[in-house]
């Protein structure tokens, strides 16, 4: 008895620091948190980014505004489509020109399309983290369809670069408009399925309920975005604040959650698909006739079948690809509403067909901010909740 | 409200450090001193019909041999509540490249001014942890700054050496048979 109670007199515990990633399976790309962990509790967490660091912004204003969109595609690679649509559309608003209709609408179409194989992605692989491996072999199944219909729309399946400034690239065919609304159809079926397996399991409540827990007012002072500010309560969502393309003309809601932990976080997802999926389908029933290209000449490259046979636009598409559009001078933010949350695009311009510069506000960025303020106090099985749970890209957010 | 009517009130209440005011694509932005940006920020955050909540984006841009002060600090604000925004932009020198940290108002600036100081050199004073974020600590020069070149420096940087030669004597490695 005595040499027991000498032992517990002696034995000391001290913190440990352990560094989590850069290649953890569970960090979602290069994230590397150091932790400093008391027996399983996390005391400090610091988040350490830019192992995937490419120069975009620096890259972009080195090039003309039209070469510069294959880049946007590099950010968040799992919804490149989104990235792109959030490009085209800032430099639309600087260069003051408009899409027209018929492009708006498929541009909402794809965009939808990226949400979903995004929001799929991140479904499967933060439950995959918390232990459920089947629903990630499901979503896998869904994405790929969607990676077909964009493989079917443009020829690529994760850079697609398909929008255009001033437009999309080339029309959308019939067949394409067929398989997805059938997929379109057949998907909230599918999404029963995965709320079968996962909503209402005893073990994924038990692991995300009051895990990572941050109130509204936190939240937005944080500048949290999209899913991640939504399972909070606040109903702050760009397609309905600031619409741009069609989200004017359909309906959609925007689902909010009320307790502001994973779990919530994870039902407002959830319900985002499925609007997304009522948005495809909407925007397919109203699709309006007409050119997918706007009329301003000035800014968009000419056809190319009347460059292959005309001089002039030869000329046209050569000046427009080497020196690039003469853009007005002045500034601009254009923010949209990606998967992960508010993607913003800032140019400065100086008049030449370069952006003077070119700042991607990225919202993976600031989601790993406040991974130590949902992570210090708690568990270092809920890290990994956490992580799954402010969906994060790294190539997003080290740019 | 309109963005223009803010910026005006604005200049009503600080009239000394606004600059200048401009509009473009119906976006508005206020060139102000940055000695007091806090206290405006502040202000922008709580006044009750203002309510600039949530902080957008915080960056810097580099006017190099364009303007007399070599650098802006970007601020993207937002309301929320009342759903209008404002660009402050706040003018820093190269010979005395210090601003005060926003953080006090929106903790979200963190990620934003450790990033405009390491890709610019901008210091913000009063930053808690304000380090090198998307650069590796050791390395030289501020990559965004437009004196820095593209491709990158002469000299490569001591971490990749470091790799470059350990992939060289992991390929001296001989395997010998048995």
């Amino acid at each position: 008895m005595e040499d027991i109670e000498q032992t517990e007199k002696t034995f000391e515990t001290k913190e440990l620091t352990i560094s989590m990633g850069p290649q953890h399976p569970a960090t979602h790309g290069v994230l590397r948190l150091l932790l400093t962990l008391a027996g399983e509790n996390v005391v400090k967490c610091t988040p350490y980014v830019g192992y995937l660091h490419r120069g975009i912004e620096k890259l972009g204003e080195n090039r003309t505004y039209l070469a510069a969109l294959p880049l946007t595609d590099r950010l968040d690679y799992i919804s490149s489509m989104n990235n792109n649509v959030g490009y085209v559309n800032a430099v639309e608003k600087l260069f003051g020109i408009e899409a027209p209709e018929r492009a708006k609408f498929i541009r909402t179409i794809v965009a939808e399309m990226g949400r979903i194989s995004s929001h799929i992605i991140w479904l499967g692989t933060h439950v995959l983290d918390i232990g459920a491996t089947t629903p990630f072999l499901y979503a896998f199944r869904e994405r790929e369809v969607i990676m077909d219909l964009f493989e079917m729309l443009c020829g690529a399946r994760l850079t697609v670069s398909y929008p255009r400034i001033g437009g999309v690239r080339n029309d959308i065919s019939q067949e394409f408009l067929d398989e997805l609304y059938d997929f379109v159809l057949d998907f909230p079926s599918k999404m029963d399925d995965y709320e079968t397996l996962v909503t209402e399991n005893r073990i994924w409540k038990d692991r995300t309920v009051g895990i990572g827990v941050i109130s509204a007012e936190e939240a937005i002072n944080w500048g949290l975005t999209g899913g991640t500010l939504r399972g909070s309560g606040v109903d702050y969502d760009v397609r309905k604040y600031a619409p741009y393309d069609a989200y004017d003309k359909v309906e959609f809601d925007v689902p909010v959650g009320t307790n502001g932990d994973c779990y919530d976080r994870y039902l407002v997802r959830m319900e985002e698909m499925r609007q997304a999926n009522r948005i495809i389908r909407q925007c397919i029933e109203k699709l309006p006739a007409g050119p997918v290209m706007a009329d301003a000449p000035k800014f968009t490259l000419p056809p190319k079948d009347m460059v292959l046979k005309d001089m002039e636009h030869l000329i046209h598409q050569f000046i427009l690809i080497t020196k690039g559009p003469t853009v007005p001078e002045g500034e601009v933010y254009m923010g949209t509403e990606v998967p992960k949350g508010e993607l913003g695009f800032y140019f400065v311009s100086d008049g030449s067909g370069r952006p003077y510069r070119m700042r991607v506000r990225a919202p993976s960025y600031v989601h790993a901010s406040v991974l130590p303020r949902l992570c210090e106090g708690g568990m270092i099985a809920d890290v990994i909740a956490n992580i799954g749970t402010i969906d994060i890209v790294l190539g997003e957010c080290d740019r | 409200m309109e963005p223009i009517e803010i910026a005006e009130r604005l200049k009503e209440r600080f009239p000394a450090d606004i600059l200048h005011i401009k509009e473009f694509r119906g976006q508005v932005s206020v060139t102000l001193r940055k000695d007091r940006i806090v206290e405006i920020c502040r202000y922008l955050h709580d006044e009750p019909d203002l309510s600039f909540d949530y902080l957008t984006d915080v960056c810097g841009v580099d006017y190099l041999g364009k303007k007399e002060k070599r650098f802006e600090v970007v601020y993207h604000l937002y309301s929320i509540r009342h759903r209008h925004m404002i660009r402050l932009k706040a003018e820093v020198s190269e010979k005395d490249p210090y601003i005060d940290s926003v953080m006090p108002v929106w903790v979200g600036a963190d990620w934003h001014e450790r990033e405009a100081y390491d890709l610019f050199g901008i210091v913000f004073k009063g930053h808690r942890d304000l380090r090198r974020i998307l650069m590796p600590e050791d390395w030289e020069g501020h990559p965004l700054r437009k004196d820095y070149p593209v491709k990158g420096p002469e000299k490569e940087w001591p971490g990749f050496l470091d790799v470059l030669e350990r992939a060289k004597r992991f390929s001296e490695f001989e395997w010998h048979e048995r």
